[in-house]
């Protein structure tokens, strides 16, 4: 059997949301999913699954504010903690347990609602060797570019031209906050963060709310036209030890997708998956995950993508959303925007930013640092 | 099973071991800082707080008055309709009467805490608080109770803004 997706709904996304609470954005993102999807929460969704961190929310066990807004209420309901990503694979194996034929999967980004971002990813380090050093957070990843780099031959350049390209990309996503025409120049003359990342190297948060309903193939066939099939999936968690880590190739990620390629039957990535929506917290981070997803020869994603072959019209377009640069950092929910995009690209629905043809594409997501930890999944309007 | 020994070997620890640096633990204080967009439906509620009066949202579909209000209904899954003021005088649904405070402190006068269903919302709804001006022994399911505001002037938008609940 293969899980399929019958239905999206999502917010605006915004720099911040003042005027509505994060139900409210819930409420609305739900609306909009069940009716894309042709179903009524409260009769024919068997399950409902929300990807939320506690601490980014500011609420201990969290499930217990979901089921009112996305007509939960007295149903099956639990919280993963994860990102999107998990939560849609969590729901897919929902519903190959044969217990549901229709689950809803919800994430969403309050980042403006928390004051104390940096600190609540510092205690995300181990508390007894990590956390003493006084630094942000990102230090992390300046270690990682740096071996990326070294490992790679990869340069400043070409990691800024990731933020040049997905800020370019995000002008036609009328969802996008952060569209720009910006040079590798403007990139590489941020201020510095943690050498060698820059200010700019650094993707910037947003508010934003996604609800995705998933379905049986049997029922996915009578709910939708078109529906997403989710061909392949997997998961998978480095060591929270940075002091022994693979620095320079992502390892999560190249174990998900042997898992999620394996289950989809990819075996020429190139030339099998047709475009590719991956995390881009920062500049680099979408250098590594492009080559660990096997989208181009080990060391040669910078280089590549200085090419143009990433770009809309190149050989693998990725990030034609804009990515976590573009349309903004949504935390667990930017795993869902990468969805949606495929989504809206397998169904011919992108608008201005519509890819020809595509019938394949993969999705991929990473928690931020200091995690080790994401999920791949391959999606195809084809069974 | 360890009712069988009467002494266990090796050094038991004392509290004096631990506070002198003998056992080693590390401490950290997390910086976990929010402010919650209260959006719409809170919004208007802390606002009418302020106001001296209570107010709820009305589900056309299935007649309820929600408190707090929310701009939609579990229930239905739909948006909610209208703004309604409720009453600020409702009956004692449950109770409880705390000995310990929010630090986990013993303390002598307990805090008396209640659910009371608000005169003008359904059956069922209504608001949590504090209840004063009563002797504990007297509480009971189904007393008749009415909110005591704080000045005017001292008001803020916030659930405090009604100090207490006590009997009519
Ligand atoms: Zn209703």
């Amino acid at each position: 059997m293969t899980v399929a997706i019958v239905g999206v709904g999502y917010t605006d996304v915004r720099s911040t949301t003042p005027d509505v609470s994060f139900k409210e954005s819930m409420f609305e993102a739900a609306v909009k999913a069940y009716e894309d999807a042709g179903v009524n929460p409260r009769k024919d969704i068997g399950s409902f699954i929300t990807a939320a961190e506690d601490y980014y929310e500011g609420y201990s066990i969290f499930d217990e504010f979901v089921p009112d807004q996305l007509g939960a209420v007295l149903r099956p309901v639990c919280t993963v903690g994860g990102d999107g990503l998990l939560g849609l694979i969590t729901g897919a194996m929902q519903i190959e347990t044969g217990v549901f034929d229709v689950v809803a999967v919800e994430a969403h980004s309050k980042a403006s609602d928390i004051l104390t971002l940096e600190n609540i990813m510092t205690f995300a380090f181990d508390p007894v060797y990590n956390r003493a050093f006084d630094a942000h957070p990102f230090f992390v990843a300046g270690l990682e570019m740096r071996r990326f780099m070294h490992e790679t031959k990869t340069s400043r350049e070409q990691c800024a031209e990731v933020v040049v390209k997905n800020r370019r990309n995000a002008i036609d996503n009328p969802a996008a906050v952060y569209p720009a025409k910006i040079t590798v120049d403007d990139v590489l003359n941020s201020e510095v963060i943690a050498e060698p990342l820059t200010r700019s190297d650094v993707s910037q948060m947003a508010d934003g709310t996604y609800v995705i309903v998933l379905a049986s193939e049997k029922k996915a066939k009578k709910l939708s036209d078109k529906p997403i099939w989710m061909k392949g999936l997997g998961w998978c968690s480095d060591t929270p030890w940075l002091e022994s880590r693979e620095w320079g190739s992502t390892v999560y990620t190249h174990l998900a997708k042997e898992r999620a390629y394996k289950m989809a039957g990819i075996t020429n990535p190139r030339k099998q998956i047709d475009f590719a929506e991956v995390d881009d917290w920062f500049s680099y981070k979408e250098l590594q995950h492009i080559a660990a997803l096997g989208l181009c020869e080990k060391r040669k994603a910078g280089k590549l993508l200085q090419k143009g072959s990433f770009n809309r019209d190149g050989q693998t377009p990725v990030n034609v959303s804009g990515g976590r640069f573009g349309v903004g950092n949504l935390l667990e929910a930017s795993a869902l925007q990468s969805v949606l995009e495929c989504v809206l690209q397998l169904r011919s629905e992108a608008g201005k930013r519509q890819i020809k043809d595509a019938t394949t594409a993969v999705a991929q997501s990473w928690r931020g640092v200091p995690t080790g930890t994401g999920c791949v999944a391959v999606l195809s309007n084809e069974l | 099973m360890s009712e069988k020994f009467k002494e266990f070997p090796g050094t038991p620890l004392s509290s004096r071991d631990i506070k002198s640096g003998k056992v080693l633990t590390f401490k950290w204080r997390p910086n976990a800082k929010y402010a919650w967009t209260v959006g719409i439906a809170y919004g208007r509620f802390l606002e009418e707080l302020k106001n001296g009066r209570i107010i709820g949202r009305k589900c056309r579909e299935c007649s309820r008055v929600l408190v707090p209000p929310r701009m939609f209904c579990e229930q239905c899954f739909r948006p909610t309709d209208e703004w309604v003021f409720v009453k600020n005088t409702g009956r004692i649904n449950t109770f409880s009467l705390s000995y310990l405070d929010a630090d986990a402190r013993r303390i002598k006068t307990p805090i008396p805490v209640a659910v009371i269903d608000l005169d003008g919302a359904s059956p069922g709804i209504g608001i949590l608080h504090k209840l004063g001006n009563v002797d504990p022994k007297r509480i009971h399911i189904g007393m008749r109770v009415r909110a005591v505001w704080k000045p005017a002037k001292q008001r803020e938008g916030s659930i405090t803004d009604i100090k207490y609940w006590e009997p009519i």
